[in-house]
């Protein structure tokens, strides 16, 4: 580099230093001002190298292990969905079914074309009218109902006609909800959605994360920034390798034997729990969100065990009591509101689970999907 | 070095300009350094090593001290005072080991002062009765530049580095089965022992200035250049240190040139070369590249992060040395839009590539020449020697190897096709637009061939580089 604009002009005296100085104390002043005043923060998430530069992601982006799955955790889901190839323009003859769901629907352990909706992409389904099927995986690693209906209500902006939720117990205990990082830094849709649809839910609990002003500024905006900066450079990784998650070479496979404990969450017995206590209202607000598409419900299938202490629990995640009534509620609420519900909980053999009571194989993804197909081939 | 370490070297050296009496300038940047050594090396998990390691390189700087100077002086007064001031440096650090672990600025538990000192007088009586001893050998210079070749050889090579952990861990009862490599990373060494060698090569020569132990040390050990260089010469260092004094620092064109150098070099390095590290080749996504053209995408990340992640620490230490009076040398001068490779090895690291010039490629291929090989087979095996130099003075490992040999058949090539097409090449320089042509095919073709280099350079095992390599061309996959 030639450095001579630094060491030929005369200009630089202590006056030149002071004046630029405080010039650009002014200005970093004014810019972090501006950007608060104007909240560029969503639209600057709407930028973004996918499908452009670098394809897109077929899931949304999570990542614990950045530097190997080439992918982050991040909160702006106006960032998150403009890497995600359901921003491409929908073809004429395509049914677009957006699956929604957990880190089973995401897919821990399994490569994009394993996952739920990786592999009913496969299957080449088309519905009775002969349109072809095309399947977008919308699920996020953590597990609660509303960060399903936050993601529900950026994922309609994309022409969706059809709906496939899976979900499992752990999505439903009300006292979670507002637990997931992404739910809770998302807080002012999470407040309007709790208004529209008069959820059951605190909209001042304190976990909802409210920004200040200097929350807004480009210094208090640094995380979400760079956050946004390292999704577009990850990408290039992830066009370079399609891989975007760790898969490690080893994992601790879903335990089997358990203690004598019939405890689930915050729930120690039987008698302390009631339907309230599990978020229906937000499933219900989730098929109402939905409007007129259609929305096929799937309590998705979980690891059985016959280990020690099978006769208390179904596994790590569940209590025998405590998945048994979750599960008779659904069933209950589905028929009484006339919702689609597939109720899919021991669909897939013991063997096929890989490092949690809901995390499937992919010899388990295919099982589940040959029991969903027919449903879904019919939603129309 | 982090930004902690560069935030608090600007700071420190913008009080050293604003507020320190000039006649302290040379004192304090000592002072500095020697404290540099200590509190920049990494944690070490063999007892106490992380102490010793930088202890070593100031006992092993001021054995060359000792063995270079010219022994018809006596040692002066400031050379008294430096070396009371260097192992008071040293004992204090040690006691910092009676404070807590949070307020302890060395990486890890420094040894008992006591058993320090000890150790310390008995190393100290022996450099000086040895040095003493064998003054007036003709073979103590060429033998101190073997020592320092020998210690750098074991500390490069994976094996040997292991062995001596090994035995480190077991004297110091410390399972030995855990020894590695790493356990000996010793904070600066590269560059130190390439300075120390030029120190004694240059009293070989008769070219040394007379050094006092301040000035030597200063060299050696100057902090903003310790951990990856520029590798600067004593006889252009020494100068700037003896102006000091009377240098006027706190100036504003000097401010101006020191900031604008410091900040380029924060942009190039933790802006730009650490947002491409992101996606730059590694050994990891080499062998999780889906096509060739990802490769390439890998490898140009690669290339441009290593360039700016090396220029731009050197602008943030050449700033650095702006405000502290010392001018070090360039390291870089846009080595990527150079025509040939000759070029660009006179603009990539330079001061490294003056070093191997001077110490291995000009004596060598005089040697070839005068004992009558052709001059042709004697400049192939100079550059090819001199670029196997460099290589594998990143470690002594098969890559580092073939990049070097890789580079060293490039100038071999490049100065056989100049010398035959140096006629068409000067008939060119009447018709610009041909000239400019032939330049940038010039620059192209030297980026990609220096670009191909980095797959070697880049990962550690030779298999997994051909594989790589060979998938740049679509072989492989």
């Amino acid at each position: 580099m030639n450095w001579s604009w630094l060491t030929d002009d005369g200009r630089y005296t202590g006056g030149f230093i002071l004046r630029v100085l405080a010039k650009a104390a002014i200005l970093f002043a004014l810019a972090n001002l501006l950007f608060a005043l104007a909240d560029p923060l969503p639209a600057i998430g709407r930028a973004s190298v996918y499908a452009w530069l670098v394809p897109a992601r077929p899931r949304l982006p999570y990542g614990e292990n950045a530097s190997q799955a080439y992918n982050l955790s991040l909160n702006s889901l106006d960032a998150m969905f403009a890497t995600h190839e359901l921003t491409r323009a929908k073809a004429a003859d395509e049914y677009r079914v957006l699956v929604l769901g957990d880190s089973a629907t995401w897919g821990i352990l399994q490569r994009p074309h394993e996952t739920l909706a990786g592999n009913l992409n496969q299957s080449g389904l088309n519905t009775p009218v002969g349109q072809r099927m095309v399947f977008y995986n919308v699920g996020y690693p953590t597990m609660s109902l509303t960060k399903d209906l936050l993601l529900l209500d950026v994922a309609l902006r994309y022409q969706a006609d059809a709906l496939l939720w899976p979900f499992t117990a752990q999505s439903f205990p009300r006292q979670s909800q507002l637990a997931s990082p992404i739910v809770q830094n998302n807080a002012e849709s999470v407040r309007r959605l709790i208004g529209d649809y008069a959820l059951d839910l605190d909209a001042d609990d304190e976990r909802l994360v409210t920004p200040t002003l200097w929350d807004r500024t480009l210094v208090g905006s640094r995380r979400p920034l760079a956050d946004w900066l390292r999704l577009q450079l990850y990408g290039f990784a992830w066009a370079a390798t399609g891989i975007d998650q760790y898969y490690p070479e080893a994992y601790t496979p879903r335990t089997e034997d358990f203690e004598e404990d019939i405890s689930w969450g915050d729930f120690a017995e039987p008698a302390t729990m009631n339907q309230d206590d599990l978020a229906f209202d937000v499933l219900a607000a989730g098929v109402q969100r939905a409007r007129e598409i259609p929305v096929l419900l799937v309590n998705e299938p979980m690891f059985i065990s016959d280990g020690q202490n099978s006769d208390l629990r179904y596994n790590l995640f569940y209590p025998r009591w405590a998945y048994d009534a979750y599960r008779s509620w659904l069933i209950e609420t589905a028929s009484a509101n006339g919702w689609r519900l597939l109720d899919l909980w021991d669909a897939v053999d013991s063997g096929a689970f890989t490092d949690s009571p809901v995390h499937l194989t992919p010899k388990g993804v295919e099982q589940f999907v040959a029991r969903i197909v027919e449903a879904i081939t019919a939603l129309e | 070095m982090t930004l902690a370490y560069i935030a608090i070297f600007i700071g420190g050296a913008l009080l050293y300009t604003a507020l320190l009496p000039a006649r302290g300038r040379g004192w304090a940047l000592l002072v500095a350094s020697v404290l540099t050594i200590y509190l920049m090396q990494s944690q070490l998990t063999i007892r106490f090593l992380d102490f010793i390691l930088p202890t070593m390189t100031l006992l092993i700087t001021i054995t060359v001290w000792l063995v270079t100077r010219d022994s018809s002086t006596v040692a002066t007064r400031e050379d008294a005072i430096t070396l009371g001031l260097t192992a008071t440096l040293v004992f204090g650090l040690s006691l910092t080991r009676f404070l807590a672990p949070e307020l302890r600025p060395t990486p890890s538990r420094p040894p008992d002062p006591l058993a320090l000192g000890a150790a310390l007088a008995v190393a100290g009586a022996a450099i000086f009765t040895v040095s003493w001893l064998l003054r007036g050998w003709r073979g103590l210079l060429t033998a101190t530049i073997l020592v320092i070749i020998a210690l750098f050889i074991v500390l490069k090579t994976d094996i040997l580095a292991t062995a001596v952990s090994r035995a480190l861990r077991f004297a110091s009862g410390q399972n030995p089965e855990l020894a590695g490599a790493v356990d000996l990373t010793w904070l600066g060494i590269s560059y130190i022992a390439f300075r120390l060698i030029h120190v004694v090569r240059e009293r070989q020569m008769g070219r040394l200035p007379a050094l006092s132990l301040r000035e030597h040390l200063t060299y050696v050990i100057f902090f903003p250049a310790l951990a990856a260089g520029p590798i600067d010469r004593a006889e252009r260092f020494t100068p700037d240190m003896r102006a000091l004094p009377e240098a006027g620092l706190f100036i504003p064109p000097r401010l101006v040139e020191a900031g604008g150098r410091i900040s380029v070099g924060l942009f190039k390095k933790f802006v730009v070369s650490d947002s491409l590290a992101l996606f730059a080749l590694n050994s990891a996504n080499a062998a999780q590249a889906t096509s060739a053209g990802a490769v390439w995408l890998l490898l140009y990340a690669y290339a441009f992060r290593l360039f700016l992640d090396f220029s731009g620490y050197t602008d943030i230490v050449i700033g650095i040395g702006i405000v502290l009076g010392v001018r070090l040398p360039e390291n870089f001068d846009r080595p990527y839009l150079k025509p040939t490779i000759t070029a660009f090895w006179q603009s990539w690291h330079i001061t490294l590539s003056n070093w191997v010039r001077f110490y291995v490629f000009s004596p060598l291929s005089r040697m070839l020449l005068m004992r009558k090989v052709s001059p042709l087979a004697a400049v192939f095996s100079a550059q090819l020697a001199t670029m196997a130099v460099i290589g594998l003075w990143h470690g002594v490992q098969w890559t580092f190897l073939i990049w070097g040999v890789w580079h060293g058949i490039g100038l071999f090539v490049h100065k056989v096709w100049s010398d035959r097409t140096r006629k068409r090449y000067l008939a060119l320089k009447t018709q610009p637009r041909l000239l400019r042509g032939w330049t940038i095919t010039g620059i192209l073709l030297t980026f990609h061939y220096v670009a191909l280099g980095w797959v070697w350079f880049a990962l550690p095992d030779v298999n997994l580089a051909a594989q790589t390599f060979g998938r740049l061309f679509g072989i492989g996959f």
